[in-house]
Order: C-alpha cells, then sequence, then structure tokens
C-alpha cells in the first residue's frame, strides 16, 4: 500500500508498487483529466506535478511518490481560475483538448519558476508536449497573457 | 458513470439535475418533417422545459438547449452548428446552452451525408446549414404563434429580439422563458420558406467570434474522451492483435497471462486475442504473458520502400490504364498533338493519423440493449457496427457520445467499438478496451502511399492545352467502404481526392492506378488533397519556369473565370509581402479549392545545407469559405491545418515490410513539436456564399508551398514527401 496526497488529499492505491502512476491516478482515484497518450515518456499528455516539479505520469512508478504530494490538473484551481486556466479560455487554445491538462501542467511548472518567460524560454521548456491538434501558437500565447495578467 | 447528459452538463453549465428533467420522458416519437409528437402543456410545466422543436427546448428560466449532432473533436462544431440554429431563432446566446443530439439519424443525420450522423470530410456546417437555419426558424415560429394565440393579434405583427418577442403597435414584450409557460408545441412544424429566413446582412449571431463552448471543460480535466469512461463492474481489457491483416490465431497458450494478479479472462477473438482483467496495468501485462501462434491468410510479403520503384514505373506506364476519376475533354490526345510536353513525377510516403488519443471504447452487452461510450466520428455507423457484433437490432443500441481526443479521419473506423462489445458478449460485463499507442501505430489505418505523374501538353504560344495525372496507389474505398466504390463505379473520392485539377484546362484527365499495398486504410484529414495538391501545385510551379511565366501570374490567368480563387491569391501575395526578395529564406505558393473553400498559401523557408533540414519561418494563408460562421475558429482550423500539413510534408512517414508498420511510437514517427511550427498569419475573407468546409483546407497547400520555398532557395526540386533532411540533402546534391 503506497500513500501519498494527490490534490491535497491523502490517498493510498493499492496496486503494485511498480505501476505507472499514470493508471493509478486516472483508473483507481478516477481523476481522468491526466491523459493517456504514448505511455512512453514522449508526449506530455499525462504530466502531473510531484512536490511541485513537472513528472510524466506515465514514467513515474507508484512507489515514487510514497509520501509526496502529486497535484492533477483537476487539483491545479478549486475553479478553473489558475492564470494559465484564464489564459487558455481567452487565447481559445484547446481544439480536441486531449493535450490540454497536460500541457497546463507543463507551462504551470515553467510560470511559477519564470514569472516573464520569452517565446524561446517557452519552446525549450513546452517542446516535450506534442500537440497533434497544432495549438502551439496559441499555447505561447496563452503562457504569456498569464505572464503579464498573472 | 460519465454518460451524454454528464457532457451536456459539463459544456454548458447546464447542472446535470436540470438536465435530466428536461429529457426524463421525452422520446423522439419522429413523423414525417423530424417533428416529435406533441408533449401536454403540464408536462412541460413539469420539466420546466418546452420542447419547441425536436432542436430546441426552452426553458421557463429562459434558457435555450440547442442540440448538436456532430463529433466534436477539436473542429469547434458543437459552437458553429448551435450558432446557426440560434441565429434564425433569434435567441440571446449568452441563454443558449449545447447538448450532444440523440443517436436518431432520421432527425439528426447529416443531409450531406446521405442523413447519417456522420463527421467526415469538413461537411457538417455545409451539409446542416439548411437543415439547422430551417429548425432554428421553426422553433422561432412556433413561438410567434404561441404569443400571437395569446394576444390575439396577427403573427404578421410580432418581431423578434434577442430571446423576446415583441409586438411595437401596443408596446408589449415576452420573453422566450415566459413563452415556455403557456405555449405547447403544435402537431406539425410551421412550413417555411427561404424567404421566411434571415438576410446574411442581418445575422447577428453568425459571423461573430463566439468562445467555443467545449473550451471551459477543456481545461480543468472535465471534458470526458472515451477513454474517460467508466462503468461500474467494467473490466479492462488489452488485445494482441494479429500483425498482418487477415491473420488469425492459430494456437494460443495463456497459462502465463492467466497467473497474472488481477487477469480474470483470456478470449480468443477472429483477429486477435484478448486479456480481461480488473485494472489496465493487469491486462497489459497479461498480454505480454500470451504465446499465440498465428495463420496466416494471406502472404503478406509487401515491403513499402522496396515498392516505390515499382510505383514509379507504373505512374511512367501510361499504357497500363487506370481509372479515370475525372475527365474533361480528351487529354491523352490533345496532349500527343500538343507543341511541347512537359513531365514530373512526385511521391508521397503512407502516413499515420497519430490522433492524441489512442483507440478505446466500452460497451456493454445486456439482455435487450447494448451500451456504447466512445469518441466517434459517426454515431450511426457505430450503432451499426455495434449492433451486428452483438447479434441484435441497430434499434438496441444505445449509443453514448463522447469528446474525441483527434479524430482526422481515424474515428471514422469503428473496430474499437467492435472490439468492446465482443468482449463484453463474452464475458457477460461491461468492458473498456484501451489501445495503447503501439497498437494504435501498428494497427494504424493509414493514407495511402503515391506516386504521381504528371504530363502537361502546350501549344505554339506556351498555352496549357492538357493535363494528364496518373496517380498510383491502394483505394481507401476499396478498403473502407467497397458498396461506396461500386456506386460510384470504382471511382475513388478519397484516394484521389483534389486530382480534378482545377484551373480550367480544356483538356484534363486525372488517372487512378489501383494498385500495391497490404495497407489498412482510412480517411485521413484532407484525404488525397494532401498529395495531390502537393503534386499539382509543384508541378504548376514548375511547368510556368519552363515556360518563363511568373507562377503567380500564370495561376491568375489559369483562374480567369474565377473570382473567389483569383481574390485569396491577391491577398496572400500582399500579406507575405511576396516580391520582396529575402535574406537567407525564399517564399514558396501553392492554391487550392478544398471542399468548395478556397485557399491560397505562402510558406517562408530556409534550409539547412549541412543537415539538410528546413525550416518554415513563416506561413500566410488567406481562404473564403463562404460564410465564415465563426471567424476566429476557422483561424484556428488553418493553424491546425498548417501543423498538420507541415508534419506531412517534413516528418511523417510509416513503412511497411512484410505488410507489418514498422514504426511503433512518437519516437519513430514524428510529428510536429513546438520548436517546429512557423508563425502562421491567417486572414478569412467571409463572401455571401453558402458555408463550406474549414477543417482541412489548409493542408492540401502546405505540401507545394514548402516544396515551391525551397526550389526557389535552392533550385531543387523536393517532389518526394516527407522532405526529411537526408531527401533534402539527395536533392542539394543532384
Ligand atoms: S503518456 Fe506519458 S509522456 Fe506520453
Ligand atoms: S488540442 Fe488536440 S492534441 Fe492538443
Amino acid at each position: 500500500m503506497v500513500a501519498f496526497t494527490i490534490n491535497g488529499k491523502r490517498a493510498t492505491a493499492d496496486a503494485d508498487p511498480s505501476t505507472p502512476l499514470l493508471w493509478v491516478v486516472r483508473e483507481h482515484l478516477k481523476l481522468t483529466g491526466t491523459k493517456y497518450g504514448c505511455g512512453a515518456g514522449l508526449c506530455g499528455a499525462c504530466t502531473v506535478h510531484i512536490d511541485g516539479k513537472a513528472a510524466r505520469a506515465c514514467q513515474t512508478a507508484l512507489e515514487q511518490v510514497e509520501g509526496k504530494a502529486v497535484t492533477t490538473i483537476e487539483g491545479l484551481s478549486p475553479d478553473s481560475s489558475h492564470p494559465l486556466q484564464k489564459a487558455w479560455v481567452a487565447e481559445q487554445v484547446p481544439q480536441c483538448g486531449y493535450c490540454q491538462s497536460g500541457q497546463i501542467m507543463k507551462a504551470a511548472e515553467l510560470l511559477a519558476a519564470n514569472g516573464n518567460p520569452s517565446r524561446a524560454d517557452i519552446v525549450s521548456h513546452m517542446n516535450g508536449n506534442i500537440c497533434r491538434c497544432g495549438t502551439y501558437n496559441r499555447i505561447v500565447a496563452a503562457i504569456q497573457r498569464a505572464s503579464k495578467e498573472g | 458513470m460519465r454518460d451524454q447528459e454528464n457532457i451536456g452538463s459539463a459544456v454548458t453549465g447546464v447542472s446535470r439535475r436540470g438536465f435530466m428533467l428536461g429529457t426524463a420522458g421525452l422520446t423522439f416519437a419522429v413523423s414525417v418533417g423530424g417533428w416529435m409528437t406533441a408533449r401536454s402543456a403540464e408536462v412541460a410545466a413539469a420539466s420546466g422545459r418546452m420542447e419547441a422543436t425536436a432542436w430546441v427546448t426552452v426553458g421557463v428560466d429562459n434558457s435555450i438547449t440547442i442540440m448538436q449532432p456532430a463529433a466534436e473533436m477539436g473542429q469547434g462544431v458543437m459552437t458553429s452548428l448551435p450558432m446557426i440554429v440560434a441565429e434564425e431563432l433569434d435567441a440571446d446566446w449568452s441563454k443558449v446552452s449545447v447538448a450532444f443530439a440523440p443517436p436518431n439519424h432520421k432527425v439528426y443525420g447529416n443531409p450531406g451525408f446521405g442523413g447519417f450522423l456522420v463527421t467526415v470530410a469538413s461537411r457538417s456546417t455545409t451539409g446542416y446549414w439548411d437543415t439547422l437555419r430551417m429548425a432554428g426558424a421553426q422553433a422561432r415560429r412556433v413561438l410567434l404563434d404561441a404569443v400571437a394565440h395569446k394576444w390575439d393579434v396577427p403573427v404578421a405583427e410580432l418581431t423578434t429580439g434577442p430571446s423576446v418577442v415583441m409586438h411595437r403597435k401596443s408596446g408589449r414584450k415576452i420573453s422566450y422563458g415566459e413563452i415556455a409557460r403557456f405555449a405547447s408545441p403544435p402537431k406539425e412544424l410551421p412550413k417555411l420558406t427561404e424567404a421566411d429566413l434571415k438576410k446574411p446582412s442581418e445575422f447577428r449571431i453568425i459571423g461573430q467570434d463566439i468562445p467555443r463552448v467545449d473550451i471551459p471543460a477543456k481545461v480543468n480535466g472535465s471534458a470526458s474522451f472515451g477513454m474517460d469512461v467508466q462503468v461500474p463492474g467494467m473490466l479492462y481489457a488489452s488485445i494482441l492483435r494479429a500483425p498482418a491483416e487477415g491473420n488469425a490465431p492459430a494456437k494460443v497458450d495463456d497459462a502465463g497471462a492467466l497467473k497474472v494478479n488481477g487477469v480474470r479472462q483470456v478470449v480468443k477473438l477472429p483477429y486477435g486475442v484478448a486479456v480481461l482483467g480488473d485494472t489496465v496495468e493487469a491486462t497489459r501485462t497479461g498480454r505480454d504473458a500470451l504465446e499465440v501462434g498465428w495463420s496466416a491468410a494471406k502472404d503478406a510479403v509487401f515491403n513499402s520502400e522496396k515498392a516505390v520503384a515499382d510505383y514509379v514505373a507504373k505512374a511512367r506506364d501510361v499504357s497500363q490504364k487506370g481509372v479515370a476519376f475525372h475527365a474533361e475533354g480528351d487529354a491523352p490526345a490533345a496532349n500527343a498533338a500538343a507543341a511541347r510536353r512537359v513531365v514530373r513525377e512526385y511521391f508521397a510516403d503512407y502516413t499515420y493519423h497519430a490522433q492524441m488519443e489512442p483507440m478505446n471504447a466500452t460497451a456493454w452487452v445486456k439482455d435487450d440493449v447494448v451500451e456504447v461510450w466512445a469518441g466517434s466520428q459517426t454515431q450511426s455507423f457505430s450503432a451499426l457496427a455495434a449492433a451486428k457484433a452483438a447479434g441484435v437490432k441497430p434499434g438496441q443500441v444505445r449509443f453514448h457520445m463522447q469528446y474525441l481526443g483527434g479524430g482526422f479521419g481515424r474515428r471514422a473506423q469503428v473496430e474499437y467499438v467492435v472490439d468492446a462489445v465482443l468482449l463484453s458478449k463474452a464475458v457477460g460485463k461491461p468492458v473498456k478496451v484501451i489501445w495503447s499507442r503501439e497498437d494504435d501505430v501498428q494497427f494504424g489505418k493509414l493514407r495511402p502511399m503515391t506516386a504521381h505523374r504528371i504530363e502537361a501538353g502546350l501549344d505554339a504560344d506556351g498555352r496549357l492545352v492538357g493535363w494528364h495525372h496518373r496517380v498510383v496507389g491502394e483505394s481507401v474505398l476499396a478498403y473502407t467502404s467497397p458498396d461506396r466504390l461500386k456506386k460510384a463505379k470504382g471511382k475513388d473520392t478519397l484516394t484521389m481526392a483534389g486530382a480534378e485539377v482545377g484551373y480550367g484546362i480544356p483538356n484534363s484527365l486525372a488517372e487512378h492506378i489501383v494498385d500495391g499495398g497490404a495497407a489498412r486504410l482510412a480517411a485521413w484529414r484532407a484525404i488525397g488533397a494532401g498529395y495531390t495538391k502537393f503534386a499539382i501545385e509543384a508541378f504548376i510551379d514548375d511547368l510556368a519556369r519552363e515556360v518563363g511565366k511568373d507562377a503567380i501570374a500564370l495561376r491568375l490567368e489559369l483562374l480567369e473565370k474565377l473570382p473567389r480563387a483569383r481574390k485569396v491569391i491577391e491577398e496572400v501575395v500582399a500579406m507575405s509581402d511576396y516580391r520582396r526578395k529575402r535574406d537567407g529564406t525564399a517564399l514558396g505558393f501553392a492554391y487550392a479549392e478544398v471542399v468548395h473553400s478556397y485557399a491560397a498559401a505562402v510558406a517562408e523557408v530556409s534550409v539547412d545545407r549541412g543537415t539538410g533540414k528546413i525550416r518554415v519561418h513563416n506561413f500566410w494563408n488567406a481562404v473564403d469559405p463562404g460564410i465564415a460562421v465563426q471567424p476566429q475558429n476557422i483561424v484556428a482550423q488553418a493553424e491546425s491545418n498548417i501543423v498538420y500539413g507541415l508534419g506531412q510534408c517534413l516528418k511523417e512517414r510509416i513503412t511497411l515490410d512484410g505488410g507489418v508498420i514498422q514504426q511503433s511510437n512518437f519516437h519513430d514517427y514524428e510529428v510536429m513539436r513546438m520548436a517546429d511550427v512557423p508563425e502562421i498569419h491567417t486572414k478569412v475573407i467571409s463572401t455571401d456564399n453558402r458555408p463550406t468546409g474549414i477543417g482541412e483546407f489548409a493542408l492540401p497547400l502546405t505540401g507545394g508551398a514548402v516544396s515551391n520555398a525551397v526550389m526557389a532557395l535552392t533550385g531543387k526540386r523536393l517532389s518526394h514527401m516527407p522532405f526529411t533532411p537526408e531527401r533534402v540533402q539527395v536533392a542539394l546534391k543532384a
């Protein structure tokens, strides 16, 4: 039994310790905002925060989060009020939407560390997150908007 | 459990309870004309809502719910289609909620696609345009008639404003919500004509940049995709599918799989072996432990790289006749008699959809009804396939539409629905099937590989008199819908899409030499136009060079009779400052008419001569989509198209060996990433024409624009998509 906190609440998971955190979060804990895209660390759709740092849930074994704080898109803000979420709506970023939880979580890590990221900062931070609908330029615009309107 | 009602509430803010009240006891008993049986006023009062028509429900709280029949996969139909209804209803948009329509194709089918519930080929807005305008106007008239009756005034004296009916003479006003308190739907729909509809100049919703209704749920994780469906008591399933098409499991050793903690059962399917269990991880571990021997139904020897030379040879061998896809005049004769002939060859590799959400579906086969939860581009064909797999009547299938994590044509195929239904039937429980990304690539349904040979005939004055475009490649329709191919007399509207040259050439022939492959195929965003327009636009540039004309001037001359086409060309030339010479970069142009939208583009590229890597810096495009229903969404779709299109012309490539796809995930099937994306500049030119497709209009421009830009920069023609660094290096040395 692995114990950790998720979105501020205590959680335990009765799964094999080697189970990818992704399936624990999505299917055991039913927080389905975190998405399965590649299962191989190649797309970023599964991005969550572990103790405030972005991590790929598909590449993180359950046992690695023992005692740690996991945050998913559902826990980023209680009411979609995080500056990035507001900027994402203002820039009308999502298309199919499937990659966007991962994009927002990855961007939140950047904004926490860099209050005024340049386009180059954004591209180098975000380049591991695929958006097959091609919303990249809007993601850049939304991150810049959030950094200004924060 | 998440289901269609939930989606409605997540998206629109209607509480689940409110929505359920509105639909509880609602039967879409449909008579001619899509009308439901009238409900009594008491029922309406009890539910707090009145169904003005099958498309529109008005709440006593002034809320309006509009049914939305198409699949939402990011293209924005969930907003743009209801906008059309709301316009003619004269609704206050801020009060509108949107719900997925029930899968009743008799009421909600797309007139642009044989009346079925199918979302493909950018045909939603254009296909539903008349139906939805009429639906909105009829609902408005139902409200007007109710007020006319109540106030005892002629209906002609009444007008509407946003969600209110007004009687100018007496100065009275009443909101739609108040009308819903006493109105009941008439037995028959009001008979209206085109003349009862608004003129484009009267539009106040259409043409506005209305925020998309699905976006709020897509920034907080609450939007429900097929992948997110959870049904109490369900089992998960992972399937080991036969490596090559047509193979079946012959010998199955499942002892190892059954030992895995959490695995419940192993089920043999006609095309694979499924491991079912309590968790995703158990079924995946179990699947890896299966030992299966496959029977080969047919010899799978196809090697796509070796086939390239063969395809090219077939394109060259003009004695081998193909299917005439598009013919005007007599192109071979005109070319034979021409003063001069120009011939060029082009090639495009197989591509994979790479939609972000791998295939998945959940099904529950019960005694009398089959429930299916999936994100699909077609409610109709999903329900038919589910019924067939379960051995029930289509009417016994309840299809619960989910958001699609990308479609691009892939989700018009429904084999993942069949997986879930067969397995639920076998185990008597709800089953959720999840394909891995590796499954999704390996069992992808591809855009066919194609070879192109274009021969043009010129008269003594250098005028184009003949055009003969030969395309060698598989028939997508023969694979996906043989009946449709038969009806079309062998003309493959998918593989050959865009091959009609469209430049007003007196003699033209687009010929399909059906050949090759053992690939599974499907429509892929923009279908054939991704490669046919690449070949055509690269050729037009080469031709201009041959005859010593300016490539833009030549196109404008050929398109003399199409002012809408000329307009988008002139626009994009101006936007990109096309005539200005750049330092270290060059521009390339392309034009295409795709799903009746006119579009033109200019790409600005540089090439790293050492590595062969192409960088696209800017991409300008202009489009005339008829009436631009939601201009900002068209801009977003242009961006999406261009990024997707640049992927197929710079990176994306599937190869087959022994009939088996050689790629497996995003490391060896590379798609565009943020660092690869150019600045994109889009101009939407709204004209008073029926709205046309916007989901794929710009994609066909990418190959031609980039190839023409590299030609302008280096003098070398890139003729084989994708233009990988290796191919660029070879071309530069040539
Ligand atoms: S699903 Fe984890 S990186 Fe793709
Ligand atoms: S919005 Fe569809 S993959 Fe990013």
